[in-house]
């Protein structure tokens, strides 16, 4: 995980990311423990406070707070399924489920297999202009999003016009999932062609050589042999983009937001704080159900996702 | 024979991209069933491109000999850099032109948007408010994550497990995040309830009045701040920790044979051995900062509560207030910001790869 440069390589995971032990380093004693469990605790409470609170009946939440359950935590009475029930059917937050499914999974994939390949080209490849290319890459990696939310929104409702010429055509892609799709996979293809070129471009020039010397076309090498050497750069990847669209508000709510059908869970969200944002019951379990992927990804796949995360910190 | 073969290729591209296209109508039809149009959206959403690569790689295969090794890198390239001028290169350049024009983008209005959003005063307290963020969200986040780091480190037992709950809130949403939070914000006047937001809970249980927090200028900023705090701590947490373990050991001993206490190894030692790491964390946190709008925004009632941050008052005059050209003049002063950063990267690369 060498962050220490500013343009960051690809942390390739390793099984030490969350914990080693520095040889010779000196054991704290009961301060340090207290210390550390003070602020582990208070960096739960925000988290297990909204937990409770959706388990909770409608009328408890209205008339106390969530930390009251602890005075008896075990009378059954006390908890309960009806929130998650309301809020993933009348609340339509099931169907917000699955759309945000729609949206992050092609959003992921999309830019993952376009980088790869355009990786792939600028590694192992010659072609003119290969070096300009891909300097122009890294300088469109911190170009903040909303620089492009405007005339994309404009290309999708009525085409590209430059110098009174239309250039392209009007699709017509505001409220679908492809103009979603389109606008994630741009927001992250710099990202992506960066990482996985300074991968894919630091695997030994020799094993590229010999499939060559075996007759291998381009294609055949870049399927058969470095995207399965480059397994750990994809999967870290793909996982800080997944839960990049799928926590994102802002493209999703430009681009999908007119279209109640294709709602995601974050744009749901926020509209259910606007309209009943002192509906704790509900809030609390609609916001447990937009989480609940995320930490399923956060526990089954640790190691990925820290170096995922670290490396994607840079996005613009 | 190579014209035919070339018409071969052409077919198949084109049929490609037929066939793309009926699904893509297919999935704008907003009466099908949603299972499937959810279905249908992974299959073509995922294999699509793959699929689309294969055919025109395989449409080159037929191309004529000379030009097919000349052709196939653009075809490895090419949608890449398709889609980053439509979509990120050719945005820049007409946002910037967008930002010298009127509310509909008809005339040139030459500065008008500019000084409208360093004059406005609504503009002027995002900007203000924003210059808190930068500030407070790296200070606070890298010190935390700094001294957490440097605890965890001397645990016997559970540092991956404290670790990984500190890290934990950078899995979830900003809008969720400013859910969870304003739980422990929320308030109720007398009369209208029982307060179950943490924060009057305590404040009662101190006996003092319950507060309107997130009503209370400008200190509200700082409330919100937290929660972005909350989130990014565990980045800053994990990166530093890697450089304090990456640290050779003989220096620390060394320091220590010299009679240093822990404490002064910490603060002469370790901190200026990761001085650079420090400072990468704390460009991409402010970055972050600066362009911070979902915890605003999700909050809510942001101009009647003073919390205007620069990316929530440009969505705000774009796509609530219907003005396309100050939207984009505020857009274009998010990124006259980040320019710096641009250019220190690129300029980085050029010596990664000259020493290459």
């Amino acid at each position: 995980m060498s962050v220490t440069q500013p343009t960051p390589e690809i942390a390739v995971p390793r099984a030490d990311t969350l914990a080693t032990e520095a040889p010779g380093a000196r054991r704290g004693g009961w301060l340090v423990r207290i210390a550390v469990l003070v602020i582990v605790l208070a960096w739960l409470v925000p988290t297990v406070g909204v937990l409770i609170t959706s388990f909770r009946p409608e009328s408890a939440v209205d008339t106390s707070g969530w930390w009251s359950v602890f005075a008896r935590p075990f009378d059954t009475a006390q908890w309960t399924f009806d929130n998650y029930r309301l809020a993933l059917d009348t609340g339509g937050f099931g169907n917000a489920f699955l759309n945000s499914l729609a949206v992050a999974i092609p959003s992921t994939v999309i830019p993952i297999t376009i980088a790869a390949f355009a990786a792939y080209a600028f590694s192992w490849m010659d072609f003119r202009g290969r070096y300009a290319m891909f300097v122009a890459v890294v300088a469109l990696l911190v170009v903040p999003l909303q620089m492009a939310l405007i005339p994309i929104l404009r290309l999708y409702t009525q085409g590209g016009i430059v110098a009174g010429r239309w250039i392209i055509p009007d699709f017509d892609l505001g409220g679908t999932f492809l103009g979603v799709w389109l606008a994630h996979t741009a927001f992250g293809l710099p990202l992506a062609t960066y990482l996985l070129r300074n991968y894919i471009g630091s695997l030994p020039r020799s094993i590229v050589e010999s499939a060559k010397m075996d007759g291998a076309d381009h294609f055949t090498i870049f399927w058969r042999l470095i995207i399965p050497l480059s397994v750990p750069a994809l999967a870290a990847f793909a996982i800080f983009q997944f839960l990049w669209v799928w926590n994102d508000l802002l493209v999703a709510y430009i681009f999908l937001g007119g279209s109640s059908q294709n709602e995601v869970l974050t744009v749901a969200l926020r509209n259910l704080v606007g309209a009943r944002g002192e509906n704790w019951h509900l809030l609390s379990s609609a916001a447990f159900i937009s989480m609940s992927l995320p930490l399923i990804v956060f526990f089954s796949l640790q190691r990925y996702f820290v170096s995922g995360l670290t490396a994607g910190s840079v996005k613009g | 024979m190579s014209l035919l073969r070339a018409a071969t290729a052409l077919a198949l591209l084109t049929a490609a991209f037929a066939l793309m296209w009926v699904s893509f109508g297919f999935l704008r039809d907003s009466d099908a069933n949603r299972m499937l149009v959810v279905a249908v959206a992974l299959l073509v959403g995922v294999g699509g491109v793959f699929f689309l690569f294969a055919a025109t790689n395989r449409a080159v295969d037929w191309l004529p000999e000379r030009y097919r090794e000349g052709v196939r890198p653009y075809v490895f390239v090419g949608p890449c850099l398709v889609i980053l001028s439509m979509f990120l290169v050719y945005p820049v350049i007409n946002t910037i032109l967008l930002s010298f024009k009127d509310a509909d983008s008809v005339d040139f209005v030459g500065l008008q948007n500019y000084s409208f959003v360093f004059s406005d005063d609504s503009m002027l307290r995002a900007i203000r408010n924003t210059a808190g963020w930068i500030v407070f969200v790296p200070l606070v986040a890298v010190s935390i994550g700094l001294v957490f780091a440097g605890l965890a480190d001397r645990l016997r037992r559970g540092e991956a497990i404290a670790k990984s709950m500190i890290f934990l809130p950078m899995a979830i949403s900003f809008a969720g995040a400013a859910i969870t939070w304003r739980l422990i914000y929320a308030f109720r006047p007398e009369e209208f309830g029982t307060n179950i937001g943490l924060l009057n809970g305590i404040m009662l249980g101190l006996s003092r009045e319950p507060a309107d927090w997130l009503g209370i200028q400008p200190w509200n900023n700082l409330l919100l701040m937290v929660i972005m705090v909350w989130m990014q701590t565990g980045f800053a947490m994990v990166v530093l920790s890697a450089a304090i373990k990456s640290i050779p050991s003989t220096i620390i001993e060394a320091a220590r044979i010299d009679g240093a206490s822990e404490m002064q190894v910490f603060r002469w030692v370790i901190i200026p051995s990761i001085v650079p790491t420090i400072v990468v964390v704390a460009t991409y946190m402010i970055i972050n900062a600066m362009k911070v709008f979902d915890i605003v925004f999700v909050i809510g009632n942001a101009e009647a509560n003073g919390t205007e941050v620069i990316a929530e008052r440009m969505l705000d005059w774009f796509f609530i207030s219907d003005h396309r050209g100050r939207g984009a003049a505020i857009a274009v002063v998010l990124f006259v910001a980040v320019i710096p950063v641009m250019i220190w990267n690129t300029r980085r690369f050029r010596e990664q790869e000259a020493s290459r």
